[in-house]
């Protein structure tokens, strides 16, 4: 064995064996390098999150159990599941819309729609919230007709997947706007030309050939959707039980002292973020192997 | 099919794709449309297929209005230039696309459906491959999934969008072969557009020759070779040495000097002498010739090429010489066309 490894490796030219390596920084600048980076995370990311599950966790099981299953938060959970739900499969169908009326056709006003996409990143949350206020609030521009038919919008679930709408719509369109690009058209006109209709040419070939970006951006969309705090903090008026969130109903318990089940709540929203990175994580990995 | 397309024109915003064309494609016939890039053949292509409209013209199908029909309906076979093979899909499953997406009143036993594909597996050599994906091919074969995946629906006409562009040069030839030899066995009228000439002169029965929007010569690839009908057609295909000549009289003169050769009817002041380097001959000086001084001699095997200065501006032409034409570097010779074109001068 060993005869057979010196022989292959007397075949490796000496030049590539003996030369130093161009960008070989010195083992000292290397460490530090990755140990800066190691403390950093550790400070911010790790000792954080460890907070979290230790201050819920503090006063034992039962408490925290008592805690995740008080009639407040389990309404604060399921309406936060709901938003998301709701916010994620809009976006889902507006994000593809979008990125395909951007990438696949050139129509006027298109650079416009670009800048548009990117708005919610730029604008604060906060705004997000209030324009939906100025929109369909009582003093609002459609509030005395909403009064007038006995439709809740603000205050109430609709304001609230509005906000997390705006805020999260970037998402799924960002996400697939370059891999769309990058296609082009000729997959569709493939199978058009074979006699494929509209819906079968979106079904059999455009759908498949996002299905990994639309899954991706869907997760980013989620983890923003259910974290949302900001806006939603504007339209949902803070009704115990009816209309706060989880990250809501977290600061509403902090604000009261309940320090042991405002960590409680926050430990299953953290739980919820790693399980998208782990999905995310997972679909990463899948798709650089297909 | 025959395929009649009269006075088809086309607009990009203020650029001319097509100018005007007209042409008859004969059933089971292959033809090539050959251009630089931007002459529009590849537009002409689409519109063919339907994937583009004419803003004018006519396209007909066995005299049918083909303009009527969308590309879905006109059941043509499309072969994109990057194969635009479904990436999801495996090389079965792409092969059998069309036979799928049928109207169920349409559609083929499931049984049927994997004979018919299996067929189409087998006439392109790819059975083996089956199961594979795209991204799992070789360039080569990935066109030969692209071509049976659009001869699976039967098409009335086969099109080719630069069957061979990206391809290396090795697969290329063999390629062209292998589609030639596939035109004999099922003599599907065909369509291919191709910016390279030597392809075009090796596949195609006919050759239609395009430059700037519009038909510069339709014909067999002896046709165009052989009788260039313009000055285009007779530098984009095949090897061409260019003179700027002055006609006078009915004769050329190069460089203010008769060189005995007569106009082709072709009328006083400037032109152009065209000539093949295979077709200029070598001599010793002579007054009423072409004369010039050689070069440089290069080339290896049976024959040489042999760099001639003309004149007294020093035109440099490569003329193609035995490797026994005894020549030196800076020895003085004369040129004589054995066959040349005069055109009335390029703009």
């Amino acid at each position: 064995m060993s005869v057979m490894t010196s022989a292959i490796v007397a075949r490796v030219p000496s030049a590539l064996v003996g030369t130093p390596h161009v960008r070989r920084e010195p083992v000292f600048v290397r460490w530090a390098i990755i140990a800066i980076s190691l403390v950093f995370l550790t400070i911010f990311l790790v000792l954080p999150l460890a907070a979290v599950f230790m201050q819920a966790f503090a006063r034992g099981i039962g408490p925290y159990l008592g805690a995740l299953t008080h009639p407040d938060a389990v309404a604060a959970i399921q309406l936060t599941l709901l938003v998301a739900a709701i916010s994620v499969s809009l976006n889902l169908v507006f994000g593809l819309i979008a990125a395909w009326a951007i990438a696949k056709f050139e129509f006027p006003g298109k650079g416009i729609l670009v800048t548009l996409i990117d708005l919610p990143f730029s604008i604060s949350p906060v705004i997000s919230g209030l324009v939906f206020v100025l929109l369909f609030g009582a003093q609002g521009f459609f509030g005395a007709y909403l009064q007038a038919h006995d439709i809740k919008i603000i205050f109430a679930l609709p304001g609230i997947v509005l906000a997390t709408l705006l805020v999260t719509f970037p998402f799924v369109a960002r996400e697939l706007i370059p891999l769309m690009k990058e296609q082009g058209t000729q997959d569709e006109e493939a199978a058009i030309s074979l006699g494929a209709s509209g819906l079968q040419t979106f079904f059999r070939v455009t759908l498949p050939n996002v299905k990994w970006a639309l899954l991706y951006g869907a997760l980013l969309c989620n983890a923003r959707a259910m974290g949302e705090f900001g806006a939603v903090s504007v339209v949902s008026g803070h009704i115990r039980g009816e209309t706060n969130t989880m990250p809501l109903h977290i600061e509403i318990l902090y604000n009261e002292y309940q320090f042991m089940a405002s960590f409680a709540v926050a430990s299953v929203l953290a739980l919820l973020a790693l399980l998208t990175l782990i999905a995310k994580a997972v679909l990463e990995r899948t798709t650089r192997h297909s | 099919m025959e395929i009649h397309i009269n006075n088809v024109t086309k607009r990009f915003n203020a650029f001319a794709a097509l100018a005007g064309v007209d042409l008859a494609i004969r059933s089971g016939e292959l033809v090539a449309l050959l251009g630089p890039s931007g002459s529009g053949k590849t537009t002409l292509l689409r519109i063919i297929a339907g994937l583009e409209w004419p803003d004018d013209g006519q396209v007909l199908f066995d005299g049918e209005d083909a303009l009527l029909r969308s590309v879905r309906e006109r059941n043509v076979g499309f072969v994109f230039q990057h194969y635009a093979l479904f990436r999801h899909l495996t090389v079965f499953e792409n092969v059998a696309f069309g036979l799928r997406v049928r109207p169920r009143s349409r559609r083929l036993p499931e049984a049927d459906i994997r004979n018919r594909v299996e067929q189409l597996l087998n006439l392109v050599q790819l059975q083996p491959l089956a199961g594979r994906y795209p991204a799992q091919l070789s360039g080569g074969q990935r066109q030969r999934v692209a071509l049976a995946r659009a001869l699976a629906v039967d098409p009335r006409v086969l099109l080719l969008d630069e069957p061979f562009g990206a391809l290396d040069a090795k697969v290329r030839k063999e390629l062209r072969r292998w589609l030639r030899q596939l035109h004999e066995e099922i003599h599907v009228t065909s369509v291919f557009v191709t910016h390279d000439q030597e392809e075009a002169l090796e596949v195609a029965d006919r050759i239609v020759v395009m430059d700037k929007g519009k038909i510069q010569q339709i014909g067999t690839p002896e046709d165009v070779y052989e009788h260039p009908a313009t000055a285009f057609v007779h530098e984009f295909i095949g090897e061409t040495i260019v003179l700027p000549v002055r006609i006078r009289d009915g004769f050329v003169q190069f460089d203010g000097r008769s060189i005995g050769l007569e106009s082709q009817g072709v009328r006083d002041g400037s032109a152009s002498l065209f000539v093949r380097p295979s077709e200029m001959i070598i001599g010793p000086p002579a007054d009423a010739l072409l004369g010039g001084v050689v070069k440089r001699i290069h080339g290896l095997g049976p024959s040489r090429r042999v760099e001639v200065a003309l004149g007294s501006a020093g035109a440099a032409v490569e003329v193609d010489a035995s490797h026994d034409c005894g020549l030196d570097p800076g020895q003085r010779v004369s040129l004589r066309p054995n066959r040349y074109r005069i055109f009335s001068a390029i703009p």
